[in-house]
């Protein structure tokens, strides 16, 4: 039987892809298979073959350690050869992102990137991405007989997923990296998860100094909100990089986004589209923020935001 | 070292209008994308440090005047610029403008180190330089916010921004780097800059002179829209502590406060 192989280096995503791989190759008559790979992939591959997988490939061979692209790339193709794969879904981390063209060059396949919505659509596959930098979705189709998506995390849920038992099997794959690792250090900064947060404060340009930011940190502790950026505003250094939202940050879905200071450019407000409620205050009446908000405060954020603390003191 | 800088034109996306749901192009001016002129600039900045020649290389895509903006590259520092034109490649998909590229790298013979922008402004796919890297069977390095040539050990050294930690990577040239917008600040060039890069080589090859045919489509876009939004849009009106006064209650009235 042919198969649909899913595979990420971050086990939740590898998670959701069983699950959400599950629902499309049922639909497409093929199997489902997992990949993990690297030391110690071995706990992750038991946990695959329980959440769904038909069969999880795993290798732990020393190449794979750092999930180096030419390497993973390389190990990818031949598993996909041995469990007759012709769709493969891969988790859209970093890494995943750089790994899925090289391997469906490998594979002589079509690849569609940051897929942010995949359905099943009389027999073949329609992956949803942004386009023209988040303002229009395009739903594109793969052309050739394997094709390799890889997949945005969080597109897929594991709930009310079905625990199977699914067998684990090890292949010798040939692989090697000419990337060498020379070091790795975490990112410097307070790291916030912003997928999660149910309230985002997004500021942006509208601040004229980095130490009036307090206003806006002062409103989310009021709101019990976390913080939120431009992508302006990290390249200025003002906030760290895993505050940015929007096309090169994080995609979010709270249910509340409220931008202060922010003119609504489609790079950062495609990664609040998902939100239940979108507010804004800014002082320009006709800012672009305002078009895709319920709630506007048309005033100027020094005044504004003073005023909403005070009033947040009697909730 | 030879650097080879592969560069996308791009419509300038603050100019893309949307008319009924779709995005209007037409007479939309391109440009250079902005990850390609960090791309150019670390090219620039390598060769002040090591020596050696920077190309631009350019795929037209449907861009009639990509001979013509592709000058702004070599006003940026590029030495030489090639642009790619065919009619076959007016709407090309990734493996196409993968193949197209890897074809001109080994026609121009000369390339010890290829970068690329991690992404392109308009679509951001990121797949092509990884694609490259495979058609040329090279390492690759994606999302260098530092690279730096060790020449006479023959590797380039990069610091890679991943999701959550800085990783520092050596592989041997030839090698593909791909690079993040904190790498550098690119340059505005000046007028005298402008001016030389009219007399810097600039050459316009076909599929024909690459020795390439036309590529099988591996991709077909269904349909491309903007997405229908329904909101509210109700703006507040008076003091700030009027305006205050509604938007909390209101946020109390949707659940989101006072729960």
């Amino acid at each position: 039987m042919a198969a649909l192989l899913v595979y990420s280096e971050k086990i939740d995503t590898a998670r959701e892809l069983v699950a959400g791989g599950k629902q499309l190759a049922a639909a497409l008559g093929l199997g489902v298979s997992a990949v993990a790979l690297g030391p110690g992939a071995g706990a992750a591959a038991s946990e695959l073959a329980a959440a769904g997988a038909d069969t999880v490939y795993v290798s732990e061979d020393a190449a794979f350690e750092g999930w180096p692209a030419d390497a993973v790339a390389a190990g990818l193709a031949q598993v996909a050869d041995i469990a007759g794969a012709t769709v493969v879904l891969v988790g859209s981390t970093r890494r995943g992102k750089e790994t899925a063209p090289r391997l469906a060059q490998k594979l002589g396949a079509g690849c569609v990137s940051d897929v942010n919505g995949l359905i099943a659509e009389d027999g073949d596959l329609v992956a949803a991405r942004y386009a023209f930098g988040g303002a229009t979705t395009a739903r594109e189709k793969v052309a050739t007989p394997v094709k390799v998506f890889a997949v945005m995390p969080k597109t897929f849920s594991v709930e009310g997923a079905i625990a199977g038992a699914g067998t684990v099997e090890t292949p010798t794959l040939d692989v090697k990296s000419s990337v060498r690792v020379v070091d790795r250090r975490a990112k410097e900064g307070d790291h916030v998860n912003l997928d999660a947060a149910p309230l985002i404060v997004g500021v942006g340009r509208g601040f004229n100094a980095r130490e009036d930011l307090a206003l806006g940190d002062e409103l989310a502790g009021a709101l019990g909100a976390v913080v939120g950026c431009t992508k302006s505003l990290a390249d200025f250094e003002w906030l760290g990089e895993d505050r940015i939202i929007g096309l090169s940050g994080a995609k979010t879905a709270p249910d509340l986004y409220l931008g202060v200071g922010v003119s609504g450019q489609i790079q950062h407000t495609v990664g609040v589209a998902g939100a239940k409620l979108i507010a804004a205050v800014n002082k320009d009446k006709e800012a672009p923020i305002f078009a895709m908000a319920d709630y506007g405060l048309v005033g100027d954020l020094y005044e504004v935001l003073p005023a909403l603390v005070e009033r947040l003191k009697n909730v | 070292m030879d650097i080879v800088v592969c560069v996308k034109t791009n419509p300038d996306l603050q100019m893309v209008r949307i008319k009924d749901r779709e995005a209007v192009t037409e007479a939309v001016p391109y440009k250079i994308g902005d990850l390609e002129k960090n791309a150019l600039q670390a090219a620039v900045d390598l060769r002040a440090a090591v020596g050696g020649k920077v190309v631009a290389l350019c795929l037209a895509e449907g861009n009639r005047k990509a001979a013509e903006d592709i000058k702004v590259a070599l006003a940026m520092g590029a030495d030489e610029a090639v642009v790619i034109d065919d009619p076959a490649l007016a709407a090309p998909d990734q493996a196409a403008v993968a193949a197209a590229l890897a074809a001109a790298v080994k026609k121009l013979d000369a390339c010890d180190l290829l970068l690329f922008g991690e992404g392109s402004t308009d679509n951001y796919t990121g797949q092509v330089g990884p694609r490259v890297a495979e058609l040329l069977g090279l390492p690759q390095i994606s999302y260098a916010r530092k690279v730096e040539a060790a020449a006479e050990r023959g590797v380039v050294r990069c610091v890679r921004s991943m999701d959550d930690m800085l990783e520092t990577v050596e592989a041997p040239l030839p090698a593909v780097v791909t690079v993040v917008s904190e790498i550098n600040e690119p340059t505005i060039p000046g007028l005298m800059q402008i001016m030389k890069a009219k007399s810097k080589p600039l050459q316009v090859w076909s599929l024909a002179d690459l020795g390439s045919e036309g590529p099988a489509p591996v991709r077909e876009v269904v349909s491309n829209l903007a997405e229908e939004q329904d909101r509210k849009h109700i703006l507040f009106e008076g003091s700030a502590a009027e305006q205050a006064d509604a938007f909390v209650d209101a946020l109390i009235r949707e659940g989101v406060l006072g729960r």
